[in-house]
């Protein structure tokens, strides 16, 4: 806990403009994370600054404006291939989000690719974002989805996930980190294995880069996705992070502006990497805000920030098992800070009621990943998530409000 | 505090801990099954009518607390109401959770009156109509064999 101690939460919350908020006229206890994340000043002001002082549109433009633009977005760029350690900076694809990200991976590296007979290997585990792309590719192509099967822990099993891996498989996509029960998954070695027949793998890390340092290079994964909302960034601003010789190899995914050499009507010459996938005028103060949350994240430190969230979830975890009627879903040996959990006797649905009245966010639900739920035979959890901003009181305020909660339905 | 209250009065509570015509129909003249993605409420609504008159209605599956009393509520205002006024009254309902003016033609809400501290929890409005909405279709399923008999 040594880590823990010497952060400096309270600075860290005083950053955040939002935590100062009354909900209900309780202060805010914000422990929906996951789904998406707050915004220090930092990344605010990063915002406010381009549009009061730097704006303009990108990359056309002989003006001052334009050029400081597109150079605060190429900054943006560059934040985020030292952020992942990626190799250059046009391995680094601006999307709007994981759920693009992953799209245009399924349309424009594996729909071309793949034939009848081939398989697509995921996990039981993904998010919907992670699962329709591929059954859409799929039903286009006439290939198979193929699904790993997790245990009642909530870890996936890897002696099916090398049964099911084979020279049928055209590519295997993983969640680094769960949604819906926070397991943390082996990905390096899931690569490994793909690797060894040959198979390119996709990493969703939407939930991994707010909580877990990430190196695509070592990982050696091909496609890396993540989204800013959830890493203290911008919301409808993500990140495809792809091999230069996949992305070299794969058709434009949409067409129009900015992603040509030239146009005729005799024909059209795409553009370098990566603006060949970046059509039309991008999102410009997204990318910005990026930056800026990255900057500030790396300010503190991705180590720091998961070791103050594993204390958190530690504490939670021992605090909510000592709960009569409390089940946690999902008790993997390597989680992120994430607890979903049921009460005997109460729905998720009022859970959530209950809590929002006393001031605590948490999210309930089938958090997008129905199978999830389907495999627990439950309808639904109550979740809470964590974040760098966090503090253990903010745990024990969730544990008072679970305990009135009981009280009040029993 | 003092919302939460009206949301979860007593009578609410006790219906969701003992909810009344808890149970599947072996030969219904009409069942539907409604589902609410959003909080995974999912419930089956069975219906025997006679001569115009809802003879028997049941429930199961599960919900919130919000659903299943009101599901469970349902079940004991329905029976013995013809068919028009089975419907007069889920309109009235329906009303008054989602509307801040009275209808004319709005019919007494009776004991279901418990469950409009709903209205001020607008993301929980969904939980409280759904199992009018699958007696609805469960009606409309009877109305439409008869029809086509
Ligand atoms: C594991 C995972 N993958 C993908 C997504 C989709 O992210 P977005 O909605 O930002 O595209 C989410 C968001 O909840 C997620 O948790
Ligand atoms: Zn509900």
């Amino acid at each position: 806990m040594s880590n823990t101690d010497q952060y400096d939460v309270a600075s860290i919350r005083n950053d955040f403009p939002i935590l100062g908020e009354k909900i209900h006229g309780k202060p805010l206890v914000y422990l929906d994370n996951a789904a998406s994340s707050q915004h220090p000043a930092q990344v605010i002001n990063a915002v406010k600054e381009l549009y009061e002082s730097g704006y303009s549109n990108i990359h056309r433009g002989v003006h001052q404006l334009s050029q400081d633009a597109t150079k605060a977005y190429e900054n943006g760029r560059s934040a985020v291939r030292g952020f992942i350690n990626a190799d250059c900076m046009h391995e680094v694809v601006f999307t709007s989000g994981t759920t693009e990200s992953i799209n245009l991976v399924a349309q424009s590296y594996a729909r071309p690719r793949l034939q009848k007979g081939d398989e697509i290997l995921i996990t039981h585990m993904e998010h919907h974002s992670n699962i329709v792309p591929w059954q859409i590719v799929c039903e286009q192509t006439g290939a198979e989805l193929k699904v790993v099967p997790i245990s009642d822990r909530g870890e996936l099993e890897m002696d099916r996930f090398a049964e099911l891996l084979n020279e049928r498989t055209a590519l295997v996509s993983v969640t680094q980190v769960s949604n819906a029960l926070g397991t943390v998954n082996p990905v390096a070695e899931i690569i490994e294995a793909a690797h060894a027949l040959g198979v390119p793998v996709l990493v969703d890390g939407a939930q991994a880069v707010p909580h877990i340092p990430v190196d695509v290079q070592a990982l050696d994964c091909d496609f890396y996705a993540f989204s800013g909302h959830k890493l203290y960034g911008p919301t409808g601003i993500g990140v495809l992070y792809g091999k230069e010789k996949l992305l070299n190899a794969m058709p434009p995914y949409q067409g129009g502006g900015d992603m040509i050499l030239s146009v005729s009507f005799d024909g059209t010459t795409y553009n370098t990497l990566p603006y060949k996938f970046e059509a039309g005028t991008p999102n410009i103060a997204g990318v910005v805000g990026l930056g800026a949350a990255i900057e500030y994240v790396q300010k503190t430190g991705l180590g720091a920030i998961a070791a103050h969230e594993y204390g958190l979830l530690e504490y939670a975890t021992s605090e909510l098992k000592q709960i009569d009627g409390l089940r946690i879903i999902g008790e993997a040996d390597h989680k992120a800070g994430l607890i979903s959990f049921v009460l005997d006797q109460v729905h998720p649905h009022d859970i959530g009621t209950m809590l929002d009245a006393e001031g605590v966010a948490i999210r309930t639900g089938h958090h997008c990943a129905q199978p999830v739920m389907e495999r627990y035979k439950i309808p639904a959890t109550a979740r809470a998530s964590f974040g760098m901003y966090n503090t253990l009181q903010e745990i024990d305020v969730l544990v008072e409000a679970i305990h009135k909660t009981i009280g009040m339905f029993s | 505090m003092d919302n939460l209250r009206e949301l979860y009065q007593e009578v609410i509570l006790d219906h969701n801990k003992n909810p009344r015509n808890f149970r599947a129909m072996e030969n219904p003249d009409g069942f539907a099954h409604g589902a609410n993605p959003l909080c995974g409420d999912q419930i089956d609504v069975y219906l025997n009518l006679k001569d115009g008159v809802v003879e028997d209605v049941s429930f199961d599956g599960h919900g919130c607390a919000i659903c299943t009393s009101s599901a469970s509520m349902m079940t004991i205002e329905l029976k013995g109401k013809t068919e028009a006024e089975a419907l007069a009254l889920f309109e009235s309902f329906h009303h008054a959770l989602t509307d801040d003016e009275p209808h004319p033609n709005d019919v007494p809400l009776g004991k279901l009156k418990v469950l409009t501290g709903v209205k001020e929890f607008p993301v929980r409005v969904k939980c409280a109509t759904l199992a009018w909405h699958t007696f609805d279709a469960a009606l409309k399923k009877v109305q439409g064999d008869i029809s086509t008999e």
